[in-house]
């Protein structure tokens, strides 16, 4: 069985729940008194996926303004970008579509993006409609989900999903995992490129 | 108060006694009050004291019964220069409102209650804004910031004015930063008048430095293009309340450096600083929370972890060898105390890592405790190494899931991520080789009982002396605190008996060199001499005679455990391939 390396970017505003998702992912917990990321934190989890095993490099980013110009660091070379938002806050999807676009411009060319629209288990709260969201991910030809870190509801979706955009093992796969030649990309038709 | 020919310039200080502006304090009791029983030794008996260090002053017990006068003086705005610092200076003063120092001017009430009417109308203002700030579910549920934080406190009631110390940042603009209780938007007004404060007393070409009243000190200070703020009923002194809002901007500046601060207000005067600091409360609401329980800040020194001199040195001996390219500095804390530090030899002749930015990184790491399995890669500034940029610190615990034993390693490279993970492999394979994390989880504080010493409850130590080399990292060493300190409560007597000594030992005005302090459920004595710096607690029905016998045994009990207690010689190592001196040696 072929190991690879799938560095995974967080990127989304403060407190949208990014650091929550990976608690839930790696460690499958929860802590609903989570202090704000500082700077990035790395993380890795193997997960096996048809014949082959993937290994997630997470960089978990804070999504304090402060750590903004930090954000290339992490997105660079990296094989997807989970952006995420917090469906009772629909300014949180605002900044989700700066996210977007500094990707678009910045981000490497090849990049999977997913979009994951957390605290779903705040539906009485919700400020961002799943349609609209929806519609906004297919339009830009990225994965859209539903998550609850606090719930573990699509959490392991997520990640399986990007899995299942990962071209298969290839020259680019790997050019996709330790790409940092990759910085500096024109900004090329990204947009028909991010499709499966 | 421009006109009142102050020889010092704008160097001069103003004091404002109104209590009713301030936030209130329940009535004080007394009984802990180290006015109470004071007495400064008179007396030269003192343990292997050659040089006659000691002296001796008795002005200080008439001080403490200010806060018992009544405030017959409110409301007068006092100018007092710092040169006429003298008992008995206060010859214009009528009144006894503030007599502890002089007060050479009162001739200037009218501006005096101008500044009091307007703090006391922004005082309404803020009021009527808080009640709005309340009712409204909006701004309160927005935060998101969990419920445990003081944020939404209502700044309009009673408790929130009893808070024994309130800490606040704004922007020249008078724009709020900061506010350790209640939101900083409930409180813009209030804060608009601090600023007001501060400029109408610059626009006389003066600075304001304090406001004294009945139950608080108002501290204020200007750094750049921030004002901070202290509003402290904890008696502590000026300086001491000074020096912790240093501590907060030292913070602030950790974040973002001090160069795009003043960028940043450069560019644009009411910009929102907040935006940038947002998610980052909780690490100054934790540094002001160690401020308070940590003496480690208050002696300006670093507290290691008591380790048989062997493991230190073979602990720095695999931080040595597990280096990389731009590594500056490899740190291991345990417990949230210092294991061992080791540095690049090339930094350390021209700049060492200061006791104030090491405590800023362990608030920091206590504070980012988010995912504690994860690796952390985050810019940092060290202030007191240079204010101006970023070190990039990688934080990992090396024990998860306890997670007390913690890695810091500090790189001058944005891209070093990989390759600092990697000494962290290293470090981890050897110490496991060693076996060093379970002999680290065996180290501990050590209890006061060991020194052997009877009556003798507890002490802080910081030498001078120890490491041999001046230029090192100054530490201190102090027992665990047992009962009858082991309440919160009793701890933070204990802790304020201490800053007390340590205000009077360290006055601007008097410095004392000797207090023996006999309290009503304690007797203390502090001492400073050219070699150290010492504060003891005994039972309270120790003579003085027998404490001195006792101090004599504790620094012959601290001169043997020497080796244990501090980092003798902080190691060196040189990343660069051809160092111009030998890269092995770690002490001269």
């Amino acid at each position: 069985m072929t190991l690879r390396e799938l560095k995974v970017c967080l990127l989304g505003d403060t407190g949208v729940g990014k650091s929550s998702i990976v608690c839930r992912f790696v460690e499958d917990s929860f802590d609903p008194n989570i202090n704000p990321t500082i700077g990035a934190s790395f993380m890795t989890k193997t997960v096996q996926y048809q014949n082959e095993l993937h290994k997630f490099l997470i960089w978990d980013t804070a999504g304090q303004e402060r750590f903004r110009a930090l954000a290339p660091m992490y997105y660079r070379g990296s094989a997807a970008a989970i952006i995420v938002y917090d469906i009772t806050k629909e300014e949180s999807f605002q900044t989700l579509k700066n996210w977007v676009k500094e990707l678009r411009q910045h981000g490497p060319p090849n990049i999977v993006v997913a979009i994951a629209g957390n605290k779903c288990d705040l539906s009485d709260a919700r400020e961002v409609s799943e349609k609209d969201a929806k519609d906004y991910a297919d339009s830009i030809h990225a994965i859209f989900i539903e998550t609850s870190a606090k719930n573990a509801i699509n959490i392991n979706e997520v990640f399986t999903q990007i899995s299942e955009r990962i071209p298969v093992l290839d020259a680019e796969g790997g050019s996709a995992v330790k790409g940092f030649k990759l910085r500096r990309q024109p900004s090329v038709s990204t947009r028909e490129r991010t499709c499966c | 108060m421009d006109h009142n020919g102050q020889e010092s310039g704008n160097m001069e200080e103003v004091k404002i006694c109104d209590p009713s502006i301030l936030p209130q304090c329940p009535d004080h009791t007394d009984t802990d009050v180290p006015s109470e029983n004071h007495c400064v030794n008179e007396d030269h008996r003192t343990p292997s004291d050659p040089e006659g260090l000691l002296e001796s002053a008795d002005h200080s017990s008439e001080q403490d019964v200010l806060p018992q006068e009544p405030s017959t003086e409110m409301q007068k705005l006092h100018v007092e220069d710092d040169r006429s610092l003298c008992p008995g200076g206060s010859e214009t003063d009528s009144g006894k409102a503030s007599q502890d120092s002089a007060l050479v001017d009162n001739s200037n009430d009218d501006s005096g209650e101008f500044v009091v009417t307007v703090l006391a109308r922004g005082k309404m203002e803020e009021q009527g804004m808080g009640m709005k700030g309340a009712s409204s579910p909006l701004s309160e549920t927005g935060t998101p910031l969990g419920p445990p934080s003081h944020r939404n406190e209502d700044v309009t009631a009673d408790s929130w004015r009893q808070h024994r110390k309130h800490v606040f940042v704004l922007s020249e603009a008078g724009k709020p930063i900061y506010s350790r209780y209640g939101s900083e938007e409930a409180l813009s007004s209030t804060m608009g008048v601090m600023m007001a404060l501060v400029s109408f007393v610059q626009s006389g070409d003066n600075i304001i430095r304090s406001v004294y009243s009945d139950e608080h000190t108002v501290v204020f200070m200007q750094r750049g293009p921030l004002v901070l703020v202290s509003v402290s009923c904890s008696r502590q002194s000026e300086q001491q309340l000074r020096n912790e809002l240093v501590y907060v901007y030292n913070q602030i500046v950790s974040m973002l450096t001090q160069a795009s601060i003043t960028r940043i207000f450069e560019h644009k005067k009411n910009y929102d600083l907040r935006r940038l600091l947002a998610g980052s409360e909780k690490i100054l609401d934790g540094l002001l929370n160690l401020v308070d329980s940590d003496p480690s800040f208050l002696l300006c020194a670093v507290h290691c972890l008591p380790l048989a001199s062997s493991l230190r040195d073979s602990l720095s001996q695999i931080l040595q060898k597990a280096i990389t390219p731009n590594l500056v500095f490899s740190i291991l804390i345990a417990k949230n105390q210092l294991l061992t530090i080791v540095q690049e030899k090339m930094v350390i002749d021209d700049a060492r890592l200061e006791p104030a930015d090491l405590h800023l990184l362990l608030n920091l790491i206590g504070a980012s405790s988010a995912f504690q399995a994860g690796e952390i890669w985050t810019p940092i500034c060290l202030p007191s190494f240079n204010p101006d940029c970023y070190f990039y610190a990688y934080i990992s615990y090396l024990d998860p899931p306890e997670c007390t034993v913690c890695l810091v390693l500090l790189s001058t490279d944005k891209e070093a991520f990989y390759s600092v993970a990697e000494c962290k492999r290293k470090i981890e394979e050897a110490m496991q080789t060693q076996n060093a994390l379970k002999s680290i989880a065996k180290a501990q504080s050590y209890s006061v009982s060991q020194v052997g010493v009877s009556d003798l409850r507890h002490f802080m130590y910081k030498p001078f002396d120890v490491p041999d080399n001046h230029r090192q990292l100054t530490q201190f060493t102090s027992p665990e605190m047992e009962a009858p300190y082991s309440s919160e409560e009793e701890r933070m007597r204990l802790l304020d008996l201490y800053r007390d000594l340590h205000g009077r030992i360290h006055s601007a005005s008097r410095p004392l060199k000797l207090i023996y302090h006999v309290a009503e459920r304690e007797t203390l004595l502090a001492w400073v001499t050219s070699k150290f710096e010492l504060y003891t607690c005994f039972s309270p029905l120790v003579t003085k005679t027998c404490a001195i016998n006792a101090i004599t045994k504790l620094l012959r009990w601290i001169k043997k455990e020497e080796e244990r207690l501090f980092i003798r010689y902080p190691p060196k190592y040189s990343t660069t391939p051809n160092p111009s001196r030998s890269s092995k040696t770690d002490a001269h």
